[in-house]
């Protein structure tokens, strides 16, 4: 082989590269945002949807966009939307408190004992496939025609899905996390509090947001088979009242309001807690 | 006490008049584990005494079970024969007081700052007050040299910045012992040097007792002043040797290699006749 040289070499002192990282210009990092992609689409939905309201040309079967959001905006001002939407939340929000709260003593049993466990899995596999309508008939004989029978069915759909992704959660929390725990002396219930439930954040947050979707599925549901409750009625009670009317425009709005705070739940309390946690923790990628 | 001699040959253990009671002992300790279908011995009657100031290293091929030792010294896992006393007291749970660094990445507390997770287990453990904690989280940070990141939280850090956040931690807490399941086994041959010569630094600075697990000859070499040299299946004691006169500067000399040769002697050597 030939003979060749060695070489060394200086590299160039930091300051004279100039700045080694660069901010992007705004378009590329508007492109980056994952809420401006997601605000895209909703747009594009709505047009879609006038478009075809339009081409169709019937406001019994289906109402443009335009007309849906007049006739939320009426609902809206006359105040009947807003009572309907309070009432709704109000039942969900006890329904997903109590599904939440049962949720935790059951998962907490079932890390601390093995009998706990094998209850969890064998009471999850039983009930997270009934659909939580189906005990509706039997909450109503029990409850009477009201709150606490709504209150009961979304405990119900709450529980199974937060319970069985928390405990998920808990049981794939790595081994080494674990023998730090152990090592820095934690036992007992700050030992699930210090370590456990941090580390398995991102399944509880999963279970937390999958409670929801099927709380609000379950309440509209439950809402138009019984209708009214005492306290006036919910959302599924405005929808079932003018379908009855066939004031399809105000169907819509009744179902864009269910789908609105939906979004907002979704995008702002969980996407919030998602950045302030999972996203400042390097837990998703 | 005597004076140590100005030559301050590194390593020795703190020179104390004819009876050295040890800090760890750990004596004719056989250790079992249990697979579904089988009882398998890990470790088999392993004697060994640790000194107060010691670097102890075990060293041995993967399987030897050095690892598993460290675990029954940390509390995750018991004897099945033979004792383990830390002070006079029988070793039963783990504790703060034989903290542990271990070998992967994950042992830092993703959703605590690096600040956070150093002053954690100082809190806990109610050794130190919250604000106590916080301070010495600091000093103990600088020490490791990542001030500028005690904000962050770890997932932004490096192999090398985790394993140093990790080293801070446990030294803040002032364990009895400090015990050390390959730490650096998962990081890049530079780092790893880097973090070597590191390591020896804070010993000089703080004098902890060390108990460290590894299979490089080169590093028990250089991390240790006591050499438990074990051989596999199941773990037994080959060796128990002097390396007090080495470390990060004799690296390449005469002495070292040959410390290296007898130790890779004893290991592979005779296997082959």
């Amino acid at each position: 082989m030939a003979w060749r040289p060695e070489r060394e070499y200086r590299p160039a002192p930091p300051g004279a590269i100039g700045d080694v990282s660069q901010s992007l210009p705004w378009l590329h990092r508007l492109a980056a945002r994952e809420d401006f992609w997601r605000l895209a689409v909703l747009v594009a939905l709505a047009l879609v949807w006038e478009g075809y309201g339009r081409w169709l040309d019937d406001d019994l079967l289906f109402p443009t966009f335009s007309q849906t959001v007049a006739a939320l905006w009426t609902a809206t001002v006359s105040g009947v939307l807003p009572l309907r939407t309070l009432a709704s939340l109000e039942t969900l929000a006890m329904g997903y408190a109590g599904g939440v709260a049962l949720a935790a003593i059951l998962t907490t049993f079932a890390t601390s004992t093995r009998i706990g466990a094998a209850l969890l899995t064998t009471l999850t596999a039983m009930f997270n496939p009934l659909p939580a309508i189906a005990l509706l008939p039997l909450a109503l004989l029990w409850f009477g025609l009201g709150t606490p029978s709504l209150v009961f069915v979304i405990t119900h759909s709450v529980l199974w899905a937060v319970a069985l992704n928390a405990h998920a959660g808990f049981r794939s929390v790595g081994p080494t996390l674990r023998k730090a725990g152990h090592t820095f002396g934690l036992t007992g219930w700050r030992y699930v509090a210090g370590i456990l439930v941090p580390a398995a954040f991102p399944s509880i947050l999963s279970g937390l947001k999958m409670g929801w979707a099927f709380a609000w599925r379950t309440l509209i549901a439950a809402e138009l088979v019984f209708g009214a409750s005492s306290s006036g009625g919910g959302l599924g009670w405005f929808i079932f009242e003018h379908r009855n009317q066939l004031l399809i425009a105000e169907v819509f709005a009744g179902l864009l309001t269910v789908i609105a705070i939906g979004l907002v739940v979704e995008s702002l309390v969980f996407g919030t807690i998602e950045r302030r946690t999972l996203d400042r923790w390097g837990m998703r990628r | 006490m005597s004076a140590l001699p100005s030559s301050a040959r590194r390593g020795e253990p703190m020179p104390s008049a004819g009876t050295a009671s040890p800090l760890l002992a750990v004596r004719d300790v056989t250790i079992q584990y249990r697979t579904p279908d089988r009882l398998v011995t890990a470790v088999y009657d392993v004697s060994f005494d640790v000194l107060k100031g010691d670097r102890f290293v075990l060293l041995g091929p993967s399987g030897c079970g050095k690892s598993t030792l460290l675990g029954a010294v940390a509390g995750f896992l018991h004897p099945a024969a033979g004792t383990i006393t830390l002070d006079g007291r029988e070793v039963r749970d783990p504790g703060p007081d034989r903290m542990v660094v271990f070998q992967e990445f994950d042992q830092l507390l993703p959703w605590k700052t690096v600040r956070a997770n150093v002053a954690y287990p100082m809190i806990t453990s109610g050794r130190f007050d919250r604000r106590t904690a916080l301070e010495r989280a600091d000093a103990f940070i600088a020490k490791v040299g990542l001030s500028a990141f005690a904000d962050s939280h770890p997932h932004t850090l490096s192999g090398g910045m985790k394993q140093r956040v990790a080293i801070a931690r446990a030294l803040a807490l002032e364990p009895a012992m400090l015990l050390m399941d390959e730490p650096f086994a998962a990081l890049d041959a530079l780092t790893r040097r880097k973090m070597q010569g590191e390591l020896n630094e804070l010993w000089e600075d703080t004098r902890f007792t060390l108990l460290f697990v590894t299979h490089s000859i080169e590093e028990a070499i250089v991390i240790g002043n006591r050499i438990l040299v074990m051989t596999p299946h199941p773990g037994q004691v080959r060796a128990e040797l002097d390396a007090s006169g080495l470390g990060e500067a004799d690296r390449g000399t005469p002495a070292f290699a040959q410390l290296e040769r007898r130790i890779h002697g004893m290991l592979f050597g005779e296997a082959h006749g």
